[in-house]
């Protein structure tokens, strides 16, 4: 039985950046790559299932559909238990929305087959909140998004969860397999890798797959296969807070005063 | 193609503040011809009928479901019904827990162009354009859809002010699709009250995110928030990692700290999930380390600094 995970490598942007030339992106000097917070919960998940099944054997492959620089992030996955990596890339998917993202994952997902496809509820880049369930209603699978608790047991034919809802309020919920499950932060507690599977990791196989290798054409990833376009990025102008200057014992005799002043107007 | 279609939230039978929001949403891009069309997808959905009767809604039409609670393929087939039956060039959803079981899959079905925590729509010229953030809300992205005739974007909540204004609009019905579920509902669980805090109700909080860096350092800021006056609050890491109940948790699945008039943030760096449950409180003062944290940009007040040391000049000091 299969876990398939599908992980993205998100960029942070550095104390100071600029904006590219065509205005539509950060210069990538500028951007500090690193696995999505989320899509680290949703490995650990799947690590979780396979070690605590009893009889049938579980494999874990995590999957993202990224140029070269993603390696680093796939061979974090696997030091952390991941038994095998997939990433996908051609030069025609630059430029891609979380839709067209979306279709090479279905494609993926089809190929390995897998009973739970797991993605993070949203990236810490871009928020969309989308890939998973995009992936699911391309293969017309069962899915459900935002979940904080998972049983499963590998052989069953379905899934019990429950996600969590604005407040804090759960709702419990059964899902028939194979389902795509978006997962949230505080899961579970994700293992830190040991420094020998950062070494055996290293020396693993990372599977590469070409659109032609998943028979996807090129139309439907890109600017064409996406369900929108960039136009412009900038920096807003936000509103600042007036910030409070000196020392640490002069900035915390303002703090007092503020407080003392606010608590007055309160009461 | 024309007019706006606004897909109503409701849980347990009750609308959501966020669906009125959508409504003015909607004034803001609506052309002349344009009538703006809200759907109840519901049980009941006759019940939901005055909740929705504001100015600025031409029609609302009412889907009778049988699934009482949230169901992602009930949901899905409702809206692409009533895409088809209504043929509208926008659609707009909340950005909502639901809706982030749902709002894609029924965009990447359709082909529609499709945009998510949508926080500004506009025209220019014939085209239409929404904003978002990108980068931990760093940078604004304006995207377009070209060559896509319908449009679905979901919008992030506490961005457009509901219209006050009563109104009586036409209500009708569509039937709704015949779907198989295949995700059931079992039941709802309130959050466990393992404390006995009130954070809605708390008119003073000082809160701790990430950066206190580790459990042993929640009892530094137990003992400030106490000289202070002050309840203890928390961000999200803070909660998943069990250092604080879940009940002490400020933001979009925790608490709104609705009562709120003092919010201090010390160690937060302001993700949205967390500003959409203090940004409304008049007097935030934010402390952190690192200059360029979100949170300087909603707050009144900010301090730069190590949040140990402030902890302990504020400790001294008050």
């Amino acid at each position: 039985m299969k876990i398939l995970v599908a992980v993205k490598q998100v960029a942070a942007l550095d104390e100071d950046f600029e904006i590219r030339a065509d205005g539509k992106d950060v210069e990538p000097e500028f951007l500090l790559r690193d696995l999505n917070e989320w899509d680290d919960f949703s490995l650990e998940e799947a690590v979780r299932i396979k070690e605590a099944s009893a009889g049938t054997p579980v494999e874990v492959i995590v999957v993202s559909v990224a140029p070269e620089e993603a390696d680093e992030t796939l061979r974090k996955c696997l030091a952390k238990g991941a038994d095998r990596a997939i990433r996908v890339w051609d030069d025609a998917i630059a430029g891609s929305d979380p839709i067209a993202i979306a279709r090479v994952l279905a494609a993926v997902a089809q190929r390995e087959a897998p009973q739970l496809l797991f993605a993070g509820a949203q990236s810490s880049d871009h928020a969309f909140a989308a890939t998973g369930i995009a992936t699911a209603a391309l293969l017309d699978w069962p899915h459900a998004a935002v979940l904080t608790q998972l049983s499963f047991t590998p052989g069953a034919s379905t899934a019990r969860f429950r996600r969590e809802l604005e407040g804090g309020l759960l709702h419990e919920m059964e899902t028939d397999l194979p389902a795509v499950l978006t997962i949230q932060l505080g899961i579970n507690t994700p293992r830190y890798a040991s420094l020998r599977a950062i070494k055996q990791a290293a020396a693993k196989p990372i599977e590469l797959l070409t659109l032609r290798d998943l028979s996807v054409p090129e139309s439907a990833v890109g600017e064409a296969g996406s369900l929108s376009r960039v136009r412009r990025m900038y920096v807003p102008e936000k509103g600042r807070a007036q910030m409070i200057e000196g020392s640490v014992e002069e900035q915390a005799k303002r703090v007092i005063e503020i407080i003392r002043a606010a608590a007055g107007g309160a009461a | 193609m024309s007019g706006i279609l606004v897909i109503a939230e409701q849980r347990g039978g009750e609308l959501r503040p966020i669906t009125l929001e959508l409504v003015t949403a909607a004034q803001g891009v609506r052309r002349a011809a344009d009538k703006v069309t809200v759907a109840l997808i519901a049980a009941t959905p006759d019940a939901l009928i005055p909740a929705v009767s504001v100015a600025g809604v031409d029609e609302i039409v009412t889907l009778q479901v049988e699934a009482r609670a949230f169901d992602p393929d009930v949901i899905e087939a409702a809206v692409r019904a009533l895409i088809e039956s209504r043929q509208p060039w926008l659609v707009l959803i909340p950005h909502s827990i639901d809706a982030f079981g749902y709002a894609a899959a029924v965009a990447a079905k359709g082909g529609h162009g499709f945009a998510s925590d949508v926080f500004r729509i506009e025209y220019r010229g014939d085209e239409l354009i929404a904003t978002r953030g990108g980068y931990g809300q760093k940078v604004d992205i304006e995207v377009d859809f070209p060559g896509k005739p319908v449009v679905l974007l979901a919008v992030r909540g506490n961005v457009y002010k509901p219209p006050e204004a009563a109104a009586s609009p036409l209500v009708s019905s569509l039937a709704a699709p015949a779907v198989k579920s295949r995700v059931r509902s079992v039941e709802f669980i309130e959050p466990p009250a393992s404390d006995d805090v009130d954070m809605t109700a708390a008119e003073f909080i000082l809160s701790i995110g990430r950066g206190i860096g580790e459990e042993a350092n929640v009892q530094k800021f137990r003992e400030l928030a106490d000289k202070l006056g002050a309840t203890l609050g928390c961000s999200r890491p803070i909660a998943d990692a069990g250092w604080l109940p879940k009940s002490r948790q400020v933001g979009q699945s925790g608490k709104t700290a609705s009562a709120c008039k003092l919010y201090i943030a010390m160690g937060i760096s302001g993700a949205i999930q967390h500003l959409a449950g203090m940004k409304h409180v008049s007097t935030v003062i934010a402390i952190n380390s690192d200059a360029a944290a979100s949170i300087f940009s909603i707050a009144r007040y900010g301090v730069v600094a190590d949040i140990f040391e402030m902890a302990d000049a504020l400790q001294e000091q008050s």
